[in-house]
């Protein structure tokens, strides 16, 4: 299993010289992004037998690479397995959408080369099974991304995206190293194995905890450490945005499963009280600014941020619930996490690439600049609307499970001992409703203003269907969100052994339950079947309108709008992307973003028009990073003098600093 | 033989459900109008409209999509499920288990997703601002009702209506101040919800007031017909909610005979008579509020809910 795993991230390795080699080339796109289609489709078939429990004998193996010492070691459990299948997926669809998106490329060659070494790169973090790989894999999946936000090179926004990413994948990584040094120190070696077999103590095991929720944490987008992914995830093209955004996140929060749940041991009480926090905050603050938003990228990338958010809080409520040693709840709560970052993956990449659609036919990412495309571009609308539904939480849909889940974690955290949580989790609870009525209401805002209505501009008017590879990546991503909606019970069965690894139990079998429900304790307590609702939906809306057209009146004529009698103003007259959020703008953000309305009203006689302009300011920005940037900045002017000193000066300072570190080790203990 | 009864209950109150609502909203507005010395509408009135509009053709706008015309359907589907999952006369019913209170509040979430994208497909500005608003409100709604049915749940131990319900008709329940609290927090909701006054008016002319009805203002005929009939169920469903956990008496268990049945359905119909009674009262001595008083009032709901939340996981006993 490991070897053919690593034999397909070979192969995808070996296509990045070979798309240099070719990239002049007509059909290199089609060459590259079909291979990496087959490669992907391979891994996840090997993921998903991995975790199903075919795999072979071999799960683990250790190649002469890396440290001398150490070797590279590579393994399969199955929660890389699980990780595996989600990122595999993602990356597969991802490139037959690129199939057809990839040709309204400029210069493929700044894309071409660094996809599949970024593909290869996500999956080695998986594999790996010492900290030297998991690292160097890490860092060459930031790298590979960074390339690829940078692609459009001469839009300054995008440098300055991929200049704040560097800056935080830099910060990421360096937290990563302390904290996989921390583990070493504890336990001798590298090797995760060992790691796992070392007991740190408190203290450690406690600092292993925030950094690992700092590093994995800003890659993941938790909020405050968010700040480069609104920025980054757009920059890069859609099919790039849609693995950023739907899987490389995953990928962190992999990272943080593994090193808190599954090397350091077991937790203590309080651990689950700072992922919850940054869970709930990453949730609601996540909607509130996608809310904000008029890019229809970057609203899509904080909405990652907010659904990471609701993953979090699944992973801290899992973490109280070890803690406590409540195994069966970990198990519902970790398969809630679970669950909802597959079901993210699947939505957001159809989101994605939905959103790429409507970028290659109207060079537009700004919803007041769209709209009408439902009557342009039926087919994206209508996949578009499923993963909208679907992201909202929405029964039938995936998202809706997951959510549920997370919400029946919750209602079994009252038997927890610790005050703290008690007092703690239904405030989370309360915020984890909120960001999930939210995020409907920002998908009504985006699927109602891109698609919906009269069209804004030229561009949008003049739109067209996108192509045949792109529409099927999309549809295989909404037939699995439908599916996964009303089939939970199967998906949360092939959770099953990765449950039962991190927190040695797992929800009893749900495919037996009759009628296909899942039921996350006993039936009289909670129980959700999405195939009776969906059937029970289809019925009544097909029985409904069987009736009506027979024995009613099945006629219809069109007309002009009727808006209460108001002659046809022209399409500026619609409600817009910023007048939609209005409401929820008075009630949020004056206490959130500040926001301010200024209206200025012409002089009475004057005939000039009237002007209302919002200021929003971002919270996080003025008070955490703005801070440290104008310290960094002062900082560096003050230690500039150091540039211009005498030999002499310089002489004494080389000997000033030999003398103080000399008394710092007399005094170490 | 059990399954064929089973399903026939099922069938009984998927019909009672949709046969009742018009009726409820009829007594309503019955009410409203002898207590302004009106003479009122006579009680049938609502089906009647609901035929008239069937009958009638549909005036699609030149520009709607095949969205707005597959959305009536969508959201009568949503709310009839949801409000046929409640229990009324008799609970445990045979799909009683297909979805928890958590799901029923979602599917009706459900509904108003696509009736407020419907409110926009045309591209007016009236659907427009329907839209933004019903938005804001669900916003705060869904939240509050979320922490309510935590708060009910923590307290019976189940979020599933049939075995809340029966707990709730058990001695054990006695008074208990997060009930109170969850039960007023369950009351500003379902205004909300429903968009009574002082939320909205159900029955205003003016379109700047209009939240429900601004957003639906395209609609007419026969899809007319089915957003008005999801908006009684829905209305109906709240009665029936409020009914099935804080009065819960009558309602026949899993193996109830004939006669309990028969006390059970007279039962529901009595306390649908009452909380439209109620409604009635309420909504001739209150005035409407402004839009952007809404948020408080529901705000007010949600912290209410959360209160009642925090004292169950505080002590078992409040």
């Amino acid at each position: 299993m490991v070897v053919a795993a690593l034999s397909c991230v070979l192969v995808l390795l070996a296509l990045a010289p070979l798309a240099i080699a070719v990239r002049a080339s007509s059909r290199a796109s089609i060459l590259i992004y079909g291979a990496c289609l087959l490669v992907t489709l391979t891994l996840a078939i090997i993921a998903l037998l991995a975790l199903l429990g075919h795999a072979g004998p071999a799960t683990a193996v250790t190649l002469p690479l890396g440290l001398p010492w150490l070797g590279a070691h590579f393994r399969i459990d199955a929660l890389s397995a699980f990780f595996l299948l989600v990122i595999d997926l993602g990356g597969a669809a991802a490139s037959l959408f690129a199939l057809g998106y990839g040709r309204h490329e400029e210069e493929p060659g700044r894309i071409l080369p660094f996809y599949p070494a970024y593909l290869a790169a996500m999956n080695v973090v998986l594999l790996a099974a010492d900290a030297f790989s998991f690292l160097v894999a890490w860092e060459v999946m930031s790298l590979a991304s960074w390339a690829l936000v940078i692609a459009h090179h001469r839009d300054s926004e995008n440098l300055r995206a991929g200049y704040v990413y560097l800056l935080m994948a830099g910060f990421g990584t360096l937290m990563l190293l302390l904290t996989f040094g921390l583990l070493a120190a504890g336990s001798g070696s590298y090797d995760f194995e060992t790691i796992r077999a070392a007991h740190p103590t408190a203290g450690a095991a406690a600092l292993v905890l925030i950094l690992a929720l700092l590093g994995a944490g800003s890659k993941a987008g938790l909020v405050p450490l968010h700040a480069w992914l609104p920025l980054a995830h757009p920059a890069a093209p859609s099919h790039v945005s849609a693995l950023m955004s739907g899987v490389m996140t995953k990928v962190a929060v992999y990272g943080f499963i593994r090193i808190v749940f599954d090397l350091v041991g077991a937790p203590a009480w309080w651990w689950s009280m700072p992922v919850l926090a940054l869970g709930a905050a990453s949730a609601v603050m996540g909607v509130l600014y996608a809310l904000m938003q008029r890019d229809l990228k970057r609203v899509l990338a904080y909405s990652t941020i907010e659904n990471i958010g609701i993953v979090f809080v699944a992973l801290g409520l899992a973490l109280a619930f070890e803690a406590s040693a409540m195994e069966s709840a970990a198990a519902l709560a970790l398969t809630a996490a679970l669950l909802h970052v597959f079901n993210h993956s699947l939505f957001k990449n159809l989101l994605f690439c939905g959103a790429g659609a409507v970028l290659a036919a109207t060079g537009e990412r700004d919803l007041e600049k769209l709209g009408g495309l439902i009557h342009r571009m039926p087919q994206t609308a209508f996949v578009f609307l499923i993963g909208a539904t679907a992201i909202s939480a929405l029964p039938p849909l995936n998202g809706f499970v997951s959510e549920w889940l997370t919400f029946q974690a919750i209602l079994l955290s009252p038997q927890l001992p610790s005050w703290g949580l008690k007092l703690m989790v239904p405030a989370v609870g309360a915020l984890l409703a909120l960001s999930a009525a939210l995020a409907a209401a920002c998908f009504i805002r985006v699927f109602g203003i891109a698609f919906l209505g009269r069209p804004r501009s030229a561009a949008a008017t003049a739109a067209h269907e996108t192509d045949t590879n792109s529409l099927s990546a999309m549809y295989a991503l909404a037939a699995l969100c439908f599916v996964a909606g009303i089939l939970p019970g199967l998906f949360i069965d092939a959770l099953a052994p990765v449950t039962r690894l991190i927190v040695g139990q797992s929800m009893h079998a749900q495919s037996a339950i009759e009628w296909l429900s899942i039921v996350p304790i006993a039936e009289s307590r909670s129980s959700y079947n999405g195939l009776l609702v969906f059937v029970f939906m289809a019925m009544s809306g097909l029985i409904a309108a069987f009736i009506i057209h027979r024995l009613a009146s099945d006629r219809i004529r069109r007309g002009p709008a009727w808006g209460c009698g108001y002659p046809d103003a022209g399409p500026r007259t619609q409600y817009s992307a910023d007048s939609f959020a209005q409401p929820i703008r008075r009630v949020f953000g004056t206490l959130i973003f500040s926001a301010r309305e200024n209206g200025e009203m012409p002089p009475p006689g004057s005939v000039a028009p009237a002007r209302l302009t919002v200021t929003l300011r971002d919270p996080v920005w003025d008070w955490l990073y703005a801070p440290i940037s104008a310290f960094i900045a002062y900082a560096g002017e003050k230690l500039n003098t150091l540039q211009f000193l005498t030999i002499r000066r310089y002489l004494s300072l080389v000997f000033a600093a030999l003398v103080l570190l000399l008394l710092v080790l007399a005094i170490w203990p | 033989m059990a399954v064929i009864a089973d399903f026939a209950f099922q069938g009984a109150q998927m019909l009672l459900v949709l046969l009742l609502a018009p009726l409820l909203t009829g007594f309503v507005r019955k009410v409203k109008a002898r207590l302004l010395r009106r003479q009122g509408p006579p009680l049938t009135q609502p089906y009647r409209d609901l035929i008239r509009l069937l009958r009638k053709d549909v005036v699609l706008a030149d520009n709607a999509s095949w969205l707005f015309r597959v959305v009536p359907y969508l959201v009568f589907a949503a709310t009839w499920v949801a409000a046929s999952l409640v229990p009324t006369f008799r609970s445990g019913l045979m799909f009683s288990w297909t979805a928890d209170l958590i799901a029923i509040i979602s599917l009706l979430g459900s509904a108003r997703f696509f009736l407020a994208l419907a409110g926009m497909d045309v591209g007016t500005a009236f659907g427009g601002i329907g839209s933004s608003r019903e938005a804001m409100i669900a916003s705060l709604a869904e939240p509050a009702m979320l922490m309510i049915v935590f708060a009910i749940a923590l307290i019976a131990g189940s979020t599933q209506l049939s075995t809340m319900a029966a707990f709730m008709n058990s001695p054990e329940v006695g008074l208990r101040v997060s009930l109170g609290l969850g039960l007023i927090a369950l009351v500003i909701v379902a205004i909300a919800e429903n968009a009574r006054i002082p939320v909205d008016n159900p029955a205003t002319h003016l379109e700047l007031t209009m939240v429900h009805e601004a957003m639906v203002l395209e609609y007419s005929g026969r899809h007319l017909a089915l957003i008005e009939l999801s908006a009684m169920l829905k209305l109906l469903l709240y009665m029936s909610l409020i009914a099935c956990l804080f009065a819960p008496w009558g309602i026949g268990g899993a193996g109830a005979g004939a006669g309990l049945l028969l006390i059970g359905v007279g039962a529901y119909v009595a306390k649908l008579a009452g909380g439209g009674f109620l409604l009635a009262v309420f909504e001739t001595s209150i005035a409407k509020m402004r839009v952007f008083r809404v948020p408080e009032f529901l705000v007010a709901a949600l912290m209410l809910a959360l209160l009642a939340t925090l004292l169950r996981f505080v002590s078992r006993s409040f």
